[in-house]
């Protein structure tokens, strides 16, 4: 049986339609993608994301060690901050994204996707060094997030000053008077938070936020939402635009790279990348409204296959579909066609400068870049 | 209102006279997800039953529409053009897709709307 948040019932009960997402029964939708992929963008929505995975590293060699396993800069990370990274394979491959929240100087928390946490544990812990332990907290701590432009405003009473938080900071915090973790972090492109609050009493949180802004047009959002708004934002998705097989410059994810840091798994594999530059590019993609294309369909130009759409789905904000799609060579410019299989037919799309939305987040494109 | 028959997958048929109208179920339509797009017959197309006749794309996926009677296409819902999400909002009234004059009689094994709801609900999707 697929694992269930501490949030299930609630999602039950809102009517939420449950799909198995990384092994885990999460809601796709409560209402409508729609309407709540559009609060998201101009309210705020509320998702559960206790599905990921949550590791907290601990010990005097956990900066080191962290350093030694993902691409960024552990080092440069203060306490109070996060930053997103790549953990790659000796090849250069991703192995996951995943973000590190420093509370301490010897005291880390790393987020992870849901269906890469076994994988993740049992690589973190093959290079795990002696002094340094790593506890898996994701059924002790849940994780949800209240993500667009009005988030900050509608955050419910008995909840922190996040004023002084800075995009990608974190703070020890109450929510609701329940005493957690802020974040102001995200997968939306909009502004908001991701909170970390006691397994024991997300529900009070889950219910206090939504109370508090249902009048202003806050949602529960469930996948599909998350998916639509986080595709618009040109997030990459682990397992649909990154996997083992495509490099971190590949992903477009080189500013996640900081070779000059000294040794980490997969850095000389990277280095070379970046020398003779990246056999494939990723690239946004528009297309005319009706022609989705998915994760996997051909992308051609002048009849020859020149790679495959990573991810793509309708943009209700937008009002037409959009796509990533990972390509050969370097020739590609924003407002050239190319043409995409949708449904068996070519069709035509006109590559698009990334983001495709810039929300109220800092930087869309971009969190962490530090 | 003539009495509302089902298909196995999910269409639905009502008859007046020598003209049927066919969309697809609440249930399907709720399995679906947000409805974007549907690329559907002219008139004029003759359809044999189980025929793919068009597509039904939601903002997860796309899936084919089968006919489920014989007959010739004599209109379809204009209306789903620009605003595709009827077949979500009302998928028995303003959301149905195609008009049918029908060939023959209706097939014996388009069900009743108790048949059809054990039938989805033990076949899922």
């Amino acid at each position: 049986m697929a694992n269930r948040t501490p949030l299930y019932d609630r999602h039950i009960a809102l009517g939420a339609r449950m799909v198995d997402f990384g092994g885990w029964d999460m809601p796709q939708q409560y209402t409508s993608i729609k309407d709540e992929h559009l609060a998201v963008r101009k309210a705020a929505g509320l998702f559960d994301v206790s599905h990921m995975g949550r590791l907290n590293v601990v010990g005097e060699a956990a900066s080191d060690f962290l350093n030694h396993v993902v691409t960024n800069d552990v080092a440069q990370l203060q306490p109070g901050h996060a930053q997103y990274n790549l953990m790659c394979n000796e090849a250069g491959g991703i192995i996951d994204d995943l973000v590190i929240y420093k509370s301490a100087d010897t005291d880390f928390i790393v987020v992870v996707n849901a269906s890469n946490r076994e994988k993740d544990v049992a690589w973190l812990r093959k290079h795990l060094p002696r002094g340094v332990t790593m506890d898996d907290k994701t059924l002790d701590v849940s994780l949800i997030a209240f993500q667009g432009p009005r988030a900050e405003e509608l955050l419910p009473s008995k909840t922190s000053d996040t004023r002084h938080l800075a995009y990608f900071g974190f703070t020890k915090g109450a929510i609701a008077g329940v005493d957690g973790f802020i974040s102001r972090t995200g997968y939306t492109g909009e502004d908001g938070f991701e909170l970390f609050v006691p397994s024991a009493h997300v529900g009070d949180v889950w219910d206090a936020i939504l109370d508090h802004g249902r009048a202003q047009g806050v949602l529960p959002a469930g996948l599909g939402a998350r998916d639509a708004a986080r595709l618009e934002a040109a997030l990459r998705l682990w397992g649909n635009d990154m996997d083992e097989s495509i490099n971190a410059y590949e992903a477009g994810l080189g500013w996640t790279v900081k070779l000059e840091k000294g040794d980490f798994i997969g850095r000389e594999a990277l280095a070379k990348v970046k020398e003779t530059g990246p056999g494939r590019r990723m690239v946004g993609l528009s297309l005319q409204p009706g022609s989705i294309t998915r994760h996997g369909s051909a992308v051609l130009r002048d009849g020859a296959k020149i790679g495959t759409v990573t991810s793509g789905t309708h943009s209700f904000f937008l009002g037409h579909p959009i796509a990533l799609a990972l390509v050969e060579g370097p020739s590609l410019r924003a407002g050239d066609t190319v043409s995409v299989d949708v449904r068996g037919r070519e069709t035509p799309a006109e590559v698009t400068k990334l983001p495709f939305y810039r929300g109220s987040a800092h930087s869309a494109t971009a969190p962490a870049r530090n | 209102m003539a009495e509302r028959r089902y298909s196995k997958t999910h269409e639905w048929v009502t008859v007046d006279g020598k003209t049927a109208t066919v969309g697809i179920s609440d249930f399907a339509q709720a399995q679906l997800g947000d409805v974007v797009f549907l690329d559907l017959p002219k008139p004029g197309r003759k359809l044999g039953k189980g025929e793919a006749f068009g597509v039904i794309e939601s903002v997860k996926a796309a899936s084919d529409l089968y006919a489920p009677v014989d007959g010739t296409v004599s209109a379809v819902n204009e209306k789903l053009t620009a605003n595709p999400e009827l077949v979500n909002s009302d998928p028995y009234g303003e959301g149905w897709i195609l008009k049918v004059d029908l060939k023959g009689d209706l097939p014996a094994d388009l069900m009743d709307e108790g048949a059809y709801k054990e039938s989805a609900e033990a076949g899922g999707h």
